[in-house]
This record gives structure tokens, sequence and C-alpha cells, in this order.
């Protein structure tokens, strides 16, 4: 009864579609169409930040970053940032877990961490009235976090209890099947969240140990939007953030890409639909050829109903709820993935028409009105990534991530104007190498000959 | 005290529930209601239709949401699928959404389109067109959806379940996707029957947030939905109650995929609309300190002190119009039994109908609840979904807007008598969602696989 299950969306991605992955790669790709202004600062103590004032609402977003992410995780420690997500307001400084809790809601205080691959975030929102104590929490958790036995325990059987969880649900169990495929013997291939023998095995020590060696000064990405100026932020900074370790000490990960000669494997599930999770390798981020694969994922698979991939697996056919694309670039590997969930009988005819759909793409190239409409919208709906405190931090931070200044966010549009339809033509042979292609299916799928090959 | 001094803190008339919200009628009976925000030059449209799942006729479950997705076809004037294509081509984005009591379509874009968007949309508002081949596709894709949401899922399997069993009578006990067996027979007549005799101005609500004025909606309402007939057949709604709940229910679903055994527990309650004053207010209180979040009473009892639980949630949901529920759950910590986790729930439910709940702890809901209302103000979309949202089931947008003033006032003794009045075991269903060690099959080989979120972000 809980309201999101009495509302069915015309178009939905399955919950464990990469959202993250989502999210931060829109924020490397748009502008808002009237000036936004970012500043960039310093605090006193040197640490950096964006900042964009916003004074109509009494409240402020902060978003931040540490590089490392999930891929510092040590060998047979698997899951351990996921574990340090969810234990930073498990008591710190003078404050008992309960303490501390009750204090974040007594200060009507939000504060969450998530790891990716490649960085651990977190996001901080407070009211104005309430800034200075809320930073204050924010600096204990960050810097005096206890990770005590008793809430270690309480932590990791919660963690158990998802991963037994997710471990039957198909949609998540092909995502990481697909990742464990694709970067075979690379940190990337590695499950994010741990398995059971892991989680069993993380300690106090373990969860210390990756927030000394993480959270540090000269990783650190901080965005802040709201209601508070450029010394007031700086000083917020050197309140949160400047009792941290100047050099972080991170394992170095080594570049990598996708394997290539096309994969397939099929785990047997007993559910009545079967999910499957294709991709390959992609261009680096800072690739001139990644805007067109950019614009190129808009045409195929990510502009929903507008995307040809929508057109011939759903509207034409009725074979899907949902079938998608993106482009991913992580620090250490570009992808292009996507996926697709389909009755178990029919998951063989959904393959093949995706399959042909993208090979066809990659000998024709887009129709100059298809590149005309996916600018078109890549263009007019950038706004619309701009209009709230928090998608206005989480935007500017995915941008600080990739590498980039402020004055991309001015340049953006520009960007995708000027992609050509020989561009599209160009890269959609390069990048739609349909022989690489990497493909996990989950259920128990009926294949067709095409299929079946991989 | 500390709501007041939380208010005074915020110049923003949400947080003091001032008006914001310019509200008119059309000619023809349509709703409007214009919510401006000017930092973005973006809008936020929606329609709201006062149908929803609880309004079809019995044995066509469904349908509600099946015309829904049957919208974004075609009409004289959009060729067949192209809705959705010229809204992304014009820089929107666009999507609807089916409730038990409410359908509602709505666009993000550029405000100069807004025009546009508001002619495309009533224009399908009456000239929906459909053939006989397109309805058997879409068929396909909802039943994908089906088994996407729910057959692939053994939780959201339980809860159909356990709503069924809720409600006696009531058609709330039918999911809004739809049974698949009657889902599999809805034919392009159905649709067209429940879109002719719902779908009008006078059963509609227009919604519009952001950079505009009431003045410039008002103009561009009269001249698209302003045209469009009233029906006069369209009257108030008037769905089958429920008798008396005299009997508590319980019911168990077996699953190869359930992963750690689960308790769940549902009550009927009123909602904003049904309830009396007040009392609607309370019970979001009351979850508030009962179920959500690592500072709840079941939590802390549960999870914290006697380590039986994983982890444990519960909400209330008071926007249906002619009812509301409150719901719990449980997640079992290794194998712990059920039993003794429902014996331990109900204990805190117990305690908490006897004793009600602190003086602090209801101050830190209160400023909680408030928190969050503020927060979701930054939001347009959500904005405009609260008060779409509203006015469908019947409420004011001054109720809508007063809310933070309603759930100021409530008392100790107001919590303490919605506990105990409707934490009433006679008024609910007990689900228990457990693994099928016969099944083993269906994932045990699986559990060193990865996981992609903690379960407190996904339950």
């Amino acid at each position: 009864m809980v309201l999101e299950n009495l509302l069915l969306a015309k178009f939905g991605r399955p919950t464990w579609a990469p959202l993250a992955v989502v999210a931060t790669l829109l924020a490397s790709l748009s502008s808002p169409a009237n000036a936004m202004k970012i500043q960039t600062i310093k605090s006193p103590g040197g640490i950096e930040a964006w900042l964009v004032q916003e004074h109509a609402v009494p409240m402020m977003a902060m978003r931040f970053a540490f590089d490392g992410g999930s891929s510092q995780d040590p060998d047979g420690k698997e899951g351990l940032a996921n574990f340090v997500t969810a234990m930073l307001d498990e008591g710190a400084g003078e404050l008992s877990s309960r303490e501390f809790q009750e204090r974040e809601e007594d200060l009507s205080m939000r504060m969450s961490y998530e790891e990716a691959k490649d960085a651990f975030y977190g996001n901080f929102e407070t009211l104005t009235a309430n800034r200075d104590e809320s930073a204050k929490l924010l600096k204990l958790a960050l810097n005096k976090p206890h990770f005590d036995a008793d809430a270690v325990d309480r932590i990791r059987q919660q963690l158990v209890a998802a991963l037994v969880y997710a471990a039957r649900d198909p949609d998540k169990v092909a995502q990481n099947e697909w990742y464990a495929l694709a970067f075979k013997g690379h940190p990337y291939a590695r499950p994010a969240n741990g398995t059971e023998q892991t989680i069993a095995t993380i300690t106090h020590d373990d969860l210390d140990g990756y927030r000394k060696r993480v959270f540090a000064k000269d990783t650190l990405k901080v965005v802040a939007v709201g209601d508070i100026n450029a010394d007031q932020l700086g000083r917020l900074l050197d309140e949160v953030f400047g009792d941290l370790p100047d050099k972080a000490q991170l394992t170095p990960v080594s570049k990598t890409t996708p394997v290539t000669g096309g994969k397939q494997e099929v785990i047997e599930m007993n559910v009545p639909q079967s999910v499957a999770v294709f991709g390959l390798g992609a261009m680096p981020r800072k690739d001139p050829e990644f805007i067109p694969a950019f614009v190129l994922n808009q045409i195929l698979g990510g502009g929903g109903f507008a995307s040809r991939l929508m057109e011939e697996v759903r509207e034409k056919r009725g074979l899907a709820y949902s079938v998608y694309t993106y482009v991913y670039p992580y620090q250490h590997a570009s992808i292009f993935s996507g996926g697709v969930a389909t009755r178990n009988d029919a998951m063989g005819q959904s393959l093949d028409v995706i399959r042909d759909e993208l090979k066809k793409m990659a000998e024709e190239g887009p129709s100059q009105q298809d590149l005309d409409n996916a600018k078109n919208y890549l263009i007019g709906s950038y706004p619309l990534r701009f209009d709230t405190n928090s998608k206005i931090a989480t935007q500017l931070l995915g941008l600080k991530m990739d590498g980039f200044g402020p004055e991309y966010v001015e340049n953006r549009n520009a960007m995708i104007a000027a992609v050509t339809l020989d561009d599209m033509k160009r890269v959609a042979k390069h990048l739609l190498e349909t022989q690489n292609l990497i493909v996990t299916i989950v259920g128990k799928p009926t294949l067709g000959a095409t299929a079946k090959k991989g | 005290m500390a709501l007041t001094m939380l208010a005074s803190a915020l110049p923003i008339s949400a947080a003091r529930g001032e008006p914001r919200a310019a509200e008119f009628t059309l000619s023809n009976g349509m709703d409007v209601v214009v919510i401006p925000d000017h930092r973005a030059p973006v809008v936020t449209h929606m329609v709201w239709y006062k149908v929803g799942s609880a309004d079809e006729p019995k044995g066509v479950s469904g349908i509600a949401h099946f015309l829904e997705h049957l919208m974004f076809k075609s009409t004289d004037k959009i060729a067949v699928g192209e809705f959705s294509k010229i809204i992304s081509r014009l820089g929107g984005q666009d999507n609807a959404f089916t409730g038990q009591d409410v359908t509602s379509y709505h666009q993000r874009i550029a405000k100069e389109r807004l025009g546009t968007i508001m002619e495309m949309e009533a224009d399908r508002m009456q000239h929906l067109r459909l053939t006989s081949e397109e309805v058997a596709t879409e068929r396909q894709v909802i039943l994908e959806e089906r088994r996407s949401r729910i057959d692939n899922n053994p939780t959201a399997l339980l809860d159909e379940q356990m709503n069924a069993a809720l409600y006696l009578s009531h058609p709330y006990g039918i999911p809004v996707i739809g049974w698949e067996h009657e889902m599999a027979k809805l034919s392009r007549e159905d649709a067209l029957r429940f879109y002719k005799h719902y779908y009008a101005p006078n059963n509609a609500i227009l919604v519009v947030a952001g950079d505009v004025t009431p003045e410039e909606v008002k103009r561009l309402a009269e001249e698209t939905y302003g045209k469009v007939p009233a029906n006069p057949d369209v009257g108030v709604r008037k769905r089958p109650l429920d008798p008396p709940y005299i009997a508590s229910r319980r019911l168990e679903l077996k699953d190869a995929r359930a992963g750690n055994a689960s308790f769940h527990r549902y009550y009927v309650t009123p909602s904003y609309s049904t309830a009396k004053p007040g009392e609607a207010e309370a019970l979001d209180l009351l979850m508030k300190i009962l179920a959500d979040g690592s500072t709840s009473r079941l939590y802390r009892k549960l999870v914290v002190e006697d380590k039986i639980a994983a982890t444990t949630g519960g909400d209330y949901s008071g926007w249906g119009l002619d009812g509301g529920a409150v719901s719990l759950y449980a997640v079992a910590a290794g194998d712990n039994g059920l039993d003794k986790i429902e014996a331990s729930v109900d204990g805190v439910l117990a305690d908490i109908r006897a004793n009600g709940v602190t003086e602090v702890e209801l101050a830190r809901a209160k400023k909680s609840l408030l928190a969050d209302y503020i927060y979701e103000s930054d939001n347009q979309a959500s904005l405009a979904r609260r008060y779409g949202w509203g006015v469908a089931v019947g409420r004011s947008v001054k109720d809508i807007e007063k809310w933070p003033d309603a759930i100021a006032k409530v008392t100790l003794d107001d919590v303490k008598r919605a506990a105990d009045t409707y934490l009433d075991l006679r008024r609910s269903v007990t689900g228990y969602l457990v693994p099928d060690e016969a099944e083993g099959e269906g994932a045990g080989q699986r559990i060193e696989r990865p996981v992609a979120q903690s379960l407190r972000e996904t339950r």
C-alpha cells in the first residue's frame, strides 16, 4: 500500500537500471539556458568548490565526492565501500548512534552517501537556519565515525538480507553478471555490494581503514547550491573538511576495456520474464567521438519513446515494457550498454530485434531527421536538469568529476549542435561492433538461432 | 516550541501555509491550479482525470491503466505514436501514471511551449483514435509491464494478495495494473467506453507549475481546454463500500525468490478525504514515529534492541478518495521466526495504543514532516503533484496549503486515539513472505552474486 505501488507509469525503467549512472551522465552534458552563475571559490584553508547562489528558498544542497569508490575495496573485502556508506550516521564523536540520528532529525538535516565504482559520494542538505549545527554533524560523520561493533553487526545483517534478496532479483543478477563477464580480472568486475562471505569478514578496522585512505583533501570535489554566499561556504568547507588528511592513499586502478569477441551467458532463474543486459566498450569521456556517441545513443535507446529500440521492440511488436541504452564513461573504461525484459518464450526475438537495429545503425547510420530530432531534444531539454538546488548540485558535481571546468555548461549545447551526420555515421560504425556484444540473460529464455550463438 | 521556531526561520509561504497557488474554473467545469515558480524558465504541466482503477467495471480490471497507455496512440491531428515524439522534439519530457483514484498526464518543458502542450493535451481529451491492432500490441506491453513489476517480484505479489484480502467489497482490493486473466481480454471497446465516459473537462484538473502567471495560464486554458465540451453524465464517484471489519485476516506466500522471510501488516484507515479533522494528520505523525527510519519505535525495538529483524519500515497512505491504509513490515535477521517478529511488532503496537507517544517524539516528528514538506517545495514537479492529487481527491487548495498548520495542531491525545482506533487487528491483514525451501533452486546458488542497493533504500 505504499503510494508508489499504486502508481503505474507509462514508461519506467527497472529500479536497478543505473540511475546514478544516468544522472551523472546527464550531468556531464547539460547546461541551463538562462544564465546560472557558477562561482569557483577557495576557502581560507585552501579547499576549492563550485558555488551557485540561489536565495529564493532558505536551504542549501551540497554534493561532494572522494576518488576511490568500490574499486578501492581490498580483495576479499568486496562491499567495503558500500558498507561504509551505511555506517556514517551510526555514531560519531561524542554522539552515540541513536543520539546522532536524533540530532539529524532535530536539525532537519539530510545526509546520505553512496559509492560508485570510481568515487565515494556524499549528499548534504540543510535549512539555512540550522546550517552551522548541521555542518558540525557532517564534520563528525566524516572525521570521527565510531564503527562500533554493535552497529557494524546491525548493518551487516541488513546488507546480507539485501544480498540474499538481490540474488533472486533477475534485474540485479543480470546487471552484475554483465560486469563480471565484461571486466573479468579487473576491479570493475567485482560485486560492488560484496557477497555474504566478504560482508561477513568486514571489521571495524576495515571500515576505519577505508575512511582514512579515501577521505582526503587532495581528491575532494565539492559543489554547493542554494542560500549561502562565498564567505559562508568557505567557512563551512574548512569546518567540515579542514581536518581531513591532505593526501588519499589509493590503490592504482588500471585502464581497461570490456572483453571483445562477443559473449553470452544465460543464468537460469525460475521467473516468468527474462531480463537481458547487453553492452560493449565505448569511447572515453574526453574523446572527440564521445559527444557524437552520446547523441547516437539518444537516437538508439536513450530517448524513451523517441528512440529506435523502443519503436521496434515495444511499439511495433509489444515485446517489452522497457528497453533502453546508455553510454557511460567510467574513469577507467567506457561502455555502451542497455537492457530489456521480455517474457521467456520471446526473449530470443527481442534480442534479435535489438541486434538487428544495432547492426543497421552501424551500417547506415541515422537519418538527418533522426539527428535533428535528437539534437532538438538534447538542446531544448537542458534547462530541465537545472531546476532544483539538488539537481543543479548533482549535475555540476558530475562535470567536476569528469574533469571539466564550469565553462562546460556554457559550451555544451554548441558541442551538441556541431555534431554532423558524417560524425554520426563514423561513430556508429566504430561504436556498434555487434560481434563484440556481451549479453547476460537471467530467466528461462527461449533463444533463437542468432541469440543462441551470442 | 520547535515547530514555531522552524517556521519563523523560513520566510517561504509554503512553510507557513500561506496561499501560494491560484485557482479558477473554466466555463465547462475544468478546475485549474497555477503554482508560480520563477527560478528556471520551465513549466510542469499536468492534467489529472478524476478516475482510476477503482472506477473500473467489475471483471475489466486494468482498463484505467491500459487506456492511459493507449492515450499515446493517435488523434485526428496526431499520427500514431507521435505524441511523445513531438514533445521530445520540442525539448520536453512526458509521461503519465494511473492510480486507484486518479489518472495523470504530465509534461515538463520550456515555458514558451506551454501553449502547444495544452493544445495537444486538449486534443487527446476528445479525439483519441484506436485501431484493434494497436490495442492488441499495447496489450502485450501491459502484460510485460505486469511481469516486470509484479510477477518477477515476490514482494509485489504478496502486496497484491494482501490488498485483495484487506478490502471486502471496495475495489481498492483490485490491483491497479489488473489481474492477468482480465488484462488479457481488455478490448478496444472497453477502452473507448471508459474514455468517453470519464475523459471530459468537467472531470479533470489542470495544474501548471513554473515560470508562468495565473493570467497567462487562464488565457491559454480558455483557448484550448475551454473549447472541449463537458460530459453531463459523469457524476460523483460512488464505489461499493466495505462492511464493518470484524475479523483479522492472514495469508502466507511461499516463494523461492523470497530472500529472508519477512512480515507485513496492513490496516484500513481513513484518508485525508474521509477523516475527521486532524485524524489523518495524526496518522501521518503516528507512522513517522512508529515506523519511519532508524529512530522509529519499530526499528529501535526489533533491529537495535532485540536484533531479530534486519530492517523494518512502514507508512501511512492518506491520499485515497475513499480511505487510507497503514502498512508495516519487518525483514527477519538470519533465521529468526516470523512468529517471534510478529509478537515483537504487536508488543510495540500495544504499547503505543495504550500509552501513546512522548512529547519529544511528537515534536521531532512534526519538525521532520514539515522539513520534508519544505524540501519537497524545492521541486516544481513535486509541487504540481501535491496540488493535483489533492484536488483530484476532493481537497481544496486551502486544505493543501494549511497542512503544515494542521500538523502543528496535532496533540499527544490525537496520536494516541488514532493509534488505538486504527491499529485494531480486526481492520488488518497480516502477510508472511517465506522462502520456499522445496523449490530451492529459485536462486539458492546465486547467493554469492552481487547486489546494487541496500535493502534500506529499496524496501
